[in-house]
């Protein structure tokens, strides 16, 4: 099942991540990180994994990142996809 | 004898400051202080041109200063501590010349040597008389200590009190003495009373917090240390002071009276000193309203210049007598060297202040920091910058353990024997990866932003500028 609507997971406050997802044709991610230097190609890898277990193949996402840890940063991705598809 | 001049525009030109000058500036109206900013600008504006700037501290209210740097007007600046606001730009390589970092111990240091000459002070005085006896502990801008101003009061060419407090002669309790002044200048306001000193900090209510600070007062009562007679400084971080409220709850269990507490001086320590943990406070600067209020009512709180407090030129400094002092860090690499110069992406935001003087000189060197801050880890194999060298660093408090430093082998046994968590840097550090992931490095720029010279003089670290993208 695909995004159907616009949905947002997180917050911005230091340590998380917040999450905006809306449908789209195809995927694209688009990463902000207080830490891009040290782990944003592993956001990224960590984001499109979250987004193929969803079984998300099109979605315009934005990931806000104030230094979260991984596990975080899947929840987030995750509770975006569940908003977006309107199971949550 | 008329001492008191009409305006700064006027007083700089008597000072007789010349293009290629050093003019100097104490920081304790902090994110306060209008003085170096109100002087600089009068220095622009008079058209003079590659002027050195010696400060103990910049902070984020003299970010006008890089106007001053991009017209060339400063082309040189010394200090102790640069805040992010002029750190950032100093890393993106505004400055020509690279930035002199020292200590608060090793710029007063330099300054007696005649290695630092200052052409001309600026005092911010929150009270003066016409002749200049100055004191920062009365008047509408009251700051406390001048600690850091006693240098270069004494070993400048000339010096200028600026003061918004201008009280008939003699002022009583005086700090700075009108022997060594030149000038008086009367402004309407030396600063912001709300940026010179801040409300009570907040002990930290956050359990990893007070994890640390927990295992950091079990580290000093079972060091051997904590007897009558102890000595101690501490941060105004958030979990130092809790740090110190557990220490205080032990050393009131225990009976145990010290001898004096050390610092940048903030309400907590004002606090012990009322609950007789310390006969005296020795304060070469006061954070907090509740420091101001102590250091002018009591007597037991005694104020020190930056040359007593931390100076390896002098005879003795308050530093060699301190038996613990619980500092911060923003990396610790797995040789213990600290950085409090740069941030997590290699951008000046701080500096050493008195962390290595106090390191060097106290003989239980303590470290609180969290195992890490927004995923990136505390410990790293190689720090960014060294600002106070691993010799000087004892133990390491996170909350995921407690590292010593290898050459402490019997504080070692002693806190295992009690009981405490102790674990090797080096697992320290892989414990905390698991968690965060490793890192990737940073690129390295190529041209020297800045020198940080240990407070003996000697050349300890080079910081390069950040590239930009």
């Amino acid at each position: 099942m695909e995004i159907v609507k616009l949905a947002t997971a997180g917050t911005m406050e230091s340590s998380d991540a917040y999450v905006e997802i809306e449908p789209a044709a195809s995927l694209d991610i688009q990463l902000e990180s207080v830490v891009q230097e040290q782990f944003g190609d592993e956001i990224c890898r960590v984001v499109r994994e979250v987004l193929e277990e969803g079984g998300v193949s099109g979605a315009n996402v934005r990931v806000v990142d104030r230094g979260a840890l991984e596990c975080v940063i899947r929840a987030r991705v995750e509770t975006a996809i569940l908003r977006g598809k309107g199971d949550a | 004898m008329s001492k008191v001049v009409s305006s700064i525009k006027e007083v700089v030109q008597l000072a007789g400051l010349k293009d290629g000058m050093t003019v100097s500036f104490h920081h304790h109206l902090r994110n306060g202080d209008f003085v170096l900013n109100m002087v600089m600008e009068e220095i622009a504006q008079q058209g003079y041109k590659d002027i050195n700037v010696n400060a103990s501290s910049l902070f984020d209210v003299h970010v006008p200063i890089l106007e001053h740097i991009k017209n060339g007007v400063v082309t040189g600046i010394a200090a102790d501590y640069i805040a992010a606001g002029v750190g950032r730009a100093i890393s993106q390589g505004i400055m020509e010349k690279p930035v002199q970092f020292r200590t608060h111990g090793g710029r007063p240091r330099d300054i007696v040597l005649g290695n630092t000459p200052i052409d001309v002070a600026f005092i911010a005085a929150p009270t003066a008389d016409t002749m200049g006896n100055c004191s920062g502990k009365y008047g509408k801008s009251a700051c406390g200590s001048l600690g850091y101003a006693f240098a270069d009061a004494m070993f400048a060419k000339k010096v200028v009190v600026i003061t918004d407090n201008l009280v008939p002669y003699p002022l009583q309790d005086f700090s700075i003495s009108e022997d060594w002044v030149d000038y008086v200048v009367q402004v309407d306001a030396i600063g912001n009373p709300k940026g010179i000193v801040s409300g009570t900090t907040q002990i930290t209510r956050d359990p990893v917090g007070l994890v640390m600070a927990s295992h950091a007062a079990q580290v000093i009562a079972n060091s051997g240390l904590l007897k009558d007679g102890f000595s101690f400084q501490t941060g105004a971080g958030g979990a130092s002071l809790a740090a110190a409220k557990f220490l205080k709850d032990i050393m009131l269990e225990r009976g145990i009276q010290g001898s004096f507490g050390l610092g940048g001086i903030t309400g907590y320590m004002v606090d012990m000193l009322q609950a007789g943990c310390f006969r005296n406070l020795m304060d070469v600067q006061c954070f907090d309203l509740k420091a101001v209020e102590s250091i002018r009512t009591d007597p037991r709180h005694q104020e020190i210049s930056a040359m007593h407090y931390a100076s390896p030129a002098s005879r003795s400094a308050v530093v060699d007598s301190l038996d613990v002092v619980i500092l911060g860090a923003t990396e610790i690499d797995t040789d213990f060297n600290v950085n409090v110069h740069t941030d997590s992406n290699g951008y000046i935001m701080g500096g050493s202040g008195g962390h290595s003087d106090t390191a060097a000189g106290a003989k239980l060197s303590m470290i609180i920091a969290p195992m890490f801050r927004a995923r990136l880890p505390i410990v790293t194999d190689h720090v960014t910058c060294i600002s106070t060298p691993g010799k000087d660093i004892d133990v390491l408090v996170t909350q995921g353990g407690i590292a010593v430093n290898p050459k402490n082998v019997e504080l070692t046994a002693n806190l295992k024997a009690a009981g405490l968590p102790i674990v090797d840097i080096h697992e320290l550090k892989e414990k905390t990866e698991r968690i965060t992931g490793t890192p990737a490095k940073l690129p390295k720029g190529d041209r020297v932003v800045a020198e940080v010279i240990s407070r003996d003089g000697e050349l300890l670290d080079r910081i390069y500028n950040v590239p930009q993208k």
